[in-house]
């Protein structure tokens, strides 16, 4: 697995780091709950044939600036000028939870800026009739199983690299998750539904099989609100970040419906 | 030196069982565990205990604000207060405090505290704490990479609505209002200002800058706040600031008996009551993400000091068998004069000049809280009250004078109204 | 019938010029007219008063909510309430209310009450307000066109923290919380019994009806005034099927009494005079801003002003009537002060104040109640800047001489909507409390 390369992009006035990997078409990534602490095997994968350009939102890791960002508006405008500064306006756009959120909301506000959407269980829905999970209120030793199918998964991919300095990279790591709950906190909700009947783009809808962040049933409901047609596909043996438990199924199914 | 009656307000009938039973003291415990007829004679049991501690002489009476929360009762400390200030006629009323960020907009603490500080005549210590992750994101659901930033905000803006005398606008990230003008204003300049934290160094250089007064309320005892209170002294001396004692508040559990062996038998079921029961709180409640700020976090992976202030520290498996409690410190038990010694080495080992007593707690009975209370009273204060008396101390209310206030009427419930 | 006595706690020291030198008693009222030390006995006063009243028999004693006004010094009634339940025993606690936009997230309400249920052992009578504007929109900033939405909201969120059994997520439109658990709960049963003090709108009266609250009609104008919006009210009752229990309704009204009417005259002029003369002195850019008021109302109100005008056009002398009519319903509480009487014998001809001997002003509330069908009478006894001295004397001789007469009406119905208290021998008992003058400086 070879490194990808970094550039900087300048989001209000702060560092944000953009991985580019690959060649062939242009495909955008923003990451889900955790942001990228480290290049991963799905990056990779999708690597093999595209051009793989990922961002990273503000406060996830490679990135600072989420407490500048007060509103929701705040934070659009915000992932808008990220995709268009890293070169994704008009391409084709994949985004896992916290990033799938944005993507979607991207995809919404500008529709013709996009090519194909594919979403893996995007946050921004609550349904009180089936909850959303706390990701915020586990326990310890429970946070790493409700993320992952294979918690240790979740654990090798926040594990400190050799190297790294043991101070700053637990600070980045709670740093990601502050920087989601500021967009989400308390219930996830974000009101997404008034604005996922603007999208216009073919989107594929992607859930890990035994998600146990964002219910099944979230699927249907996005499917029925957006206006592109939508497809939705599940990916056995995967969580919530299907990407990272099941790389290669996830990075097939993405490749598959942008090919 | 001032001491301080301090009332959690703790629902007194938890099960036995309610470890074992129960997940959580605090957020998510069961309604069913709550009898409002039972919570009714708790409530008038505890302000007859507070009134009890005016009238025997304590400095001041303190209350503080828990939400969702089985062992502290008060949602709004400030409905006991007022109480307080109409039922008691010289001692000072400390709200330990109101957490800013959950009155939006923040002008209702402004209004509310001045209300108090105008009917007790000016005996108010205004309290401002961040509040508890419990309290604060689950309880109220506020948001934790906001929560301090809306905490300042939050004291700017009653900050300006007690002082300034023009109705102005408030232009603040998160608080925008066009006028203003808190009718009615706080009779004391603005009410002392104190402000219960963990130990961190931000706190500390606030309180200093703002000449605030620093209190550091941990349940676990003086062996602990030991190096949270020299770090504070420290940071003061650094800040080139007076080492007056009076700066600086601390909380302490105390039972007071004949002997010390009569206290541990005395206080022993109260003791592991809280210990065991009121603190029994869900982990994953502990740690909403940017609740502890980066800097915080930064120092607290290297210093051991400011991690045994912080709430992760606070789930940790303690003990809670009177031994243990009693031998780590966090609650002082003894004869008057073993009460005394160990105080006097607490006050001036952290050179505190305030402190919170604690002398009801679990489920203490209102007979025995009024007897240690009395004890204390009586045989400990008068001994402790000289210390420090050579600072001034600059941080307590300033009341109207006693001839000029209103004499409150004498109360006696209605025998011939009963049914 | 229930005589409830109702404390608005205005600041009693306005100047004999605040008229023509202030523009407002509400909203930027001067901080330089507000002295916190004679503020201090104000409050103490008045404490004095309601616990008074509660001594004298009245059946409850009433407390409401207003932000920087200088005739209403509660931005708090709970912290008043809290502080009566400590020293009175068995008198109903009514809180007049809580405006529940106000209070974010309003979880806090639901909380406060239920200590203030706690805490007096069920004596509490909870009452959600709107607000006036001055109080919502410009005091404390909240959107007029998202308020009434923020009322509705918290209402539910408030009714389903004190009734569900379990931890539930709210996922309103302005409330997110994830967590709902309020300790302590209320003592009553579901819940205390909720009033909702309102203007005259259709909605809100279909609303009460649905949800078997009382409707409280709080007008600064008396019977003259609020005898067309009750009648509106009864009409919609009747639509709705519901019964004519007065004790669906409460009514505001000031009182003045004496030994004869001539005496009342004299001694409530001056107090009577402070309250409408200095206290609803309004400015009235602060009374209207959009959105307070539903559409539907404003054109109900617009259909009357044309109506009322082409009355006036057809027959002179009874649009006058029409018109004056109009003066005291304007469409908001702020509109309404500016057209308000200021000199005692008009405040007494249009009824604003009953005042009188016992008997006077026993059958004048007696026509009051059943004309109107109002089985709670809220009483104004204190207001303007009346002494301590003079509100105990008017509250002792209604107490004495007038309450024992009407409270045998309406003894037909049953008062559903009243606090159902622990019995007395299961309510802790109050230690006596005496200032301790030994403790002198």
């Amino acid at each position: 697995m070879s490194e990808p390369t970094t550039t900087t992009i300048d989001i209000n006035g702060h560092p944000c780091r953009v991985w580019t990997k690959g060649s062939g078409p242009k495909i955008g990534w923003l990451a889900g709950f955790g942001g990228l602490p480290r290049w991963t095997p799905f990056l990779d994968e999708l690597a093999k044939t595209r051009t793989v350009i990922a961002p990273s939102l503000p406060g996830h890791p490679g990135a600072t600036g989420h407490n500048l960002l007060d509103s929701h508006l705040d934070w659009i405008v915000a992932a808008r000028q990220i995709i268009v500064k890293s070169g994704l306006e008009g391409e084709d756009i994949a985004g896992s939870s916290v990033g799938g959120s944005f993507v979607a909301e991207f995809a919404a506000l500008w529709p013709h800026k996009v090519k194909r959407v594919a979403l893996i269980a995007p946050w921004g829905l609550f349904d009180e009739k089936d909850p959303a999970t706390d990701v915020w209120a586990q326990r310890p030793d429970d946070q790493p199983g409700v993320l992952c199918a294979d918690p240790q998964i979740w654990k090798d991919f926040k594990a400190v690299p050799a190297g790294a300095n043991s101070v700053e990279w637990p600070i980045e790591q709670i740093r990601a998750s502050e920087a989601a709950a500021r967009v989400f906190w308390p219930l996830g909700n974000t009101k997404i539904e008034k604005r996922l009947p603007l999208i216009l783009a073919p989107t594929l809808l992607l859930w890990g099989e035994q998600d146990r962040v964002m219910p099944r049933s979230y699927a249907d409901t996005m499917a029925r609100l957006i206006e592109g047609k939508t497809t939705i596909k599940t990916i056995p043996g995967a969580g919530h970040l299907a990407d990272l438990d099941q790389p290669a199924a996830t990075a097939r199914a993405i490749l598959e419906f942008m090919s | 030196m001032k001491l301080m009656w301090f009332h959690l307000m703790p629902y007194t009938e938890l099960p036995d069982d309610f470890k074992q039973k129960h997940p959580s003291v605090w957020v998510d415990i069961h309604s069913s565990l709550f009898d409002p007829k039972r919570a009714h004679h708790m409530y008038n049991d505890f302000m007859d205990e507070m009134e009890f501690a005016a009238e025997v002489g304590f400095d001041a009476v303190c209350c503080n604000e828990h939400h969702s929360n089985g062992y502290g009762l008060m949602p709004s400390p400030n409905l006991i207060a007022s109480a307080l200030a109409r039922r008691t006629t010289d001692t000072a009323i400390c709200v330990m405090g109101n957490s800013l960020a959950l009155y939006n907009p923040p002008t209702r603490v402004a209004e509310e505290f001045a209300m108090i500080d105008c009917i007790s005549g000016g005996r108010l210590i205004a309290g401002f704490p961040v509040g508890s992750p419990m309290d604060t994101c689950y309880a109220y659901g506020q948001n934790p990479s906001m929560l301090r930033e809306r905490y300042l905000e939050a004291h700017d803006l009653v900050m300006r609505a007690w002082t300034e005398k023009e109705t102005f606008a408030f232009n603040g990230r998160f608080n925008q209002q066009r006028y203003v003008n808190i009718w009615p204003r706080p009779i004391q300049n603005h009410p002392p200002v104190w402000v219960p934290g963990g130990g961190s160094v931000e706190t500390w250089r606030w309180c200093a800058e703002m000449d605030y007064v620093y209190c550091y309320l941990s349940y676990y005892g003086y062996k602990t706040g030991l190096g949270v209170m020299k770090g504070f002294w420290e940071e003061m001396d650094k800040l080139g600031k007076d080492r007056n004692p009076f700066r600086a508040g601390f909380l302490q559990f105390v039972g007071v008996a004949e002997s010390r062996s009569e206290a541990l038998e005395r206080y022993a079921e109260a003791a592991e009551y809280f210990y065991g029961r009121c603190l029994h709180i869900d982990p994953k409640f502990a740690q909403p993400p940017g609740y502890v700020t980066e800097a915080t976090q930064r120092v607290g992976l290297q210093s051991q000091v400011v991690k045994a202030a912080s709430y992760q520290e606070k789930f940790k498996k303690r003990p809670t068998s009177m031994q243990e409690i009693v031998d780590d410190g966090y609650v002082i038990i003894g004869s008057p004069k073993d009460v005394e010694e160990q105080l006097r080495e607490v006050a001036v080992n952290m050179n505190v000049g305030n402190l919170m007593m604690l002398l009801q707690y679990g489920n203490m009975s209102k007979e025995l809280t009024k007897y240690n209370t009395k004890l204390f009273a009586e045989q400990v204060m008068p001994k402790l009250k000289p210390l420090f008396s050579e600072w001034e101390h600059k941080w307590w209310p300033k009341p109207m004078q006693r001839s000029a206030r209103a004499e409150l009427p004498s109360f006696s419930p209605r025998v011939e109204a009963a049914e | 019938m229930k005589l409830m006595w109702f404390h608005l706690m205005p600041y009693t020291e306005l100047p004999d010029d605040f008229r023509e030198k202030h523009p407002s008693v509400w909203v930027d009222i001067h901080s330089t007219l507000f002295d916190p030390k004679r503020a201090h006995h104000m409050y103490n006063d008045f404490m004095d008063e309601l616990e008074f009243a509660a001594d004298c028999g009245f059946d409850a004693v009433c407390v409401n909510e207003h932000h920087s006004n200088g005739y209403g010094l509660m931005p708090s009634p709970n912290l008043i309430a809290s502080a009566l339940a400590r020293r009175t025993t068995d008198t109903a606690l009514c809180v007049m209310g809580n405006s529940l936009a106000l209070y974010n997230p309003p979880t806090r309400v639901a909380e406060e009450f239920a200590m203030i249920d706690c805490i007096s052992g069920g004596r509490l009578i909870a009452g959600f307000p709107v607000g006036t504007p001055m109080d919502t929109c410009y005091a404390y900033g909240t959107n007029p066109s998202m308020l009434r939405e923020k009322y509705m909201e918290a209402h539910d969120l408030v009714m389903r923290a004190w009734t569900e059994k379990e931890t539930f997520a709210f996922n309103g439109r302005f409330n997110q919380q994830r967590y709902v658990n309020i300790w302590p709960r209320p003592v009553q049963e579901p819940h205390p019994p909720v009033w909702i003090p309102g203007g005259g709108s259709v909605e809100t009266w279909a609303w009460c009806a649905k949800m078997d609250y009382v409707y409280a009609y709080l007008s600064y104008y008396g019977y003259k005034a609020g005898l067309k919006t009750m009648q509106g009210f009864w009409g919609e009752m009747e639509k709705l099927g519901k019964d004519r229990n007065p004790y669906r309704a409460g009514f505001l009204q000031f009182v003045g009494v004496a030994p004869t009417r001539s005496e009342a005259m004299e001694r409530y002029a001056e107090a009577a005079e402070y309250f409408y003369g200095r206290c609803l002195h309004v400015d009235l850019k602060y009374a209207s801003p959009p959105g307070y008021n539903t559409e539907a109302t404003q054109r109900v109100g617009l259909e009357s002003q044309v109506r009322a005008a082409a009355e006036a056009a057809a027959d002179p002398s009874k649009g006058k009537d029409a018109l004056a009519a109009q003066g005291t319903t304007g469409s908001t509480t702020g509109t309404r002060f500016n057209m308000v009487a200021k000199t005692m014998e008009d405040i007494v001809d249009r009824g604003y104040v009953i005042v009188g001997s016992p008997k006077d002003v026993e059958e004048q509330l007696r026509e009051v109640a059943v004309n109107m069908n109002v089985g709670h009478l809220m009483l104004l006894l204190q207001y303007g800047n009346m002494s301590k001295d003079l509100a105990k004397y008017n509250t002792k001789m209604f107490a004495d001489h007038v309450a024992p007469k009407l409270r045998p009406l309406f003894a037909e119905w049953e008062d559903k909507w009243w606090p159902k208290p622990m019995e007395k021998a299961k309510r802790a008992e109050l230690p006596a409390f005496a200032p301790s003058v030994q403790a002198a400086e």
